[in-house]
């Protein structure tokens, strides 16, 4: 292998693996909706996170409504950035991130994981606030 | 020179173990900021002992009412912080009921001319939320002259 064709192997691969850790909010509501076999809808979604589940907080209560501004938390009352991917560009870009506070947050207001379906819903409301 | 050093190493050291009471350590780590400091500040470790912090860290999924679970890796990192910061002096040195700083003999005392009215106020919202009067709580300063209790 010549020099140059190991540098060109070298830098396709870090062009091809760091898309693959990159996601944004399109990607996850496409990749929830697959995983539910179901289209999702913004409407369903906005339902959801306004409303409580039988606990004490819906989505709505720290996110605020709609989630396009600063949020603050139900009890500590500490800021939290805007959840809407248009007005806050670092939203739904760690998929690990993103992994993590889905399981903390359904669990405080569902007292269980989200559903594929319920998730593909909140990205399609979330995607559509401009 | 060298001895010079090793004393001038030593004292820094010291200075840092010794450092107590409501001080935040001089560095707190990025992972500590961001997984401790997303729903409240982060609190100076010296207001719990180490049990306490220790009992916190391995029952995250459930946190005074909230799921707040990390990863392993987390959990270690910030578990090391808080063991080698948490406090000592004696104000601290059993536990509190529940692990709650707020449930402390020492906070109870210090905040007891605080009325009902003021801690329900929708300004302040619960006894996590320090920044609400402690205008300099989040880097470790409760100093009198810096608390504004909203109206």
């Amino acid at each position: 292998m010549t020099l140059m064709v190991k540098i060109w192997l070298i830098l396709s691969a870090a062009f091809f693996v760091i898309p693959a850790w990159a996601i944004d909010s399109l990607a996850l509501e496409k990749q929830y909706a697959a995983e539910a076999k179901q289209s999702p809808l913004a409407s369903r979604g906005e339902k959801f996170f306004m409303s409580k589940q039988g606990k004490e907080w819906s989505c709505a209560s720290c996110h605020g409504v709609p989630p396009t501004k600063e949020g603050k938390h139900a009890t500590t009352d500490k800021s939290i950035s805007p959840l809407a991917p248009a007005f806050n560009s670092k939203r739904f870009t760690d998929e690990t991130k993103v992994n993590k506070w889905f399981k903390r947050n359904c669990n405080d207001v569902l007292s269980r994981e989200c559903s594929s379906l319920e998730k593909a819903d909140v990205m399609a409301y979330l995607n559509s606030l401009k | 020179m060298k001895k010079f050093y090793q004393i001038l190493i030593l004292m820094s050291i010291s200075s840092v173990t010794l450092a107590d009471g409501n001080v935040m350590p001089m560095k707190v780590p990025e992972k500590v900021k961001s997984e401790c400091a997303s729903c409240h500040m982060v609190y100076a470790p010296a207001f719990l002992p180490k049990d306490s912090w220790m009992r916190i860290m391995s029952g995250l999924e459930k946190h005074y009412g909230t799921d707040a679970s990390i990863d392993p890796q987390s959990i270690k990192e910030i578990s090391q912080w808080l063991n080698q910061n948490a406090g000592t002096y004696k104000r601290v040195s059993s536990a509190p009921p529940n692990d709650r700083i707020a449930e402390s003999t020492w906070f109870i005392k210090k905040h007891r001319k605080i009325s009902d009215s003021t801690w329900k106020s929708s300004k302040v919202k619960s006894k996590a939320n320090c920044m609400a009067c402690h205008t300099s709580a989040d880097k470790g300063s409760y100093d009198d002259d810096e608390v504004r209790i909203p109206k």
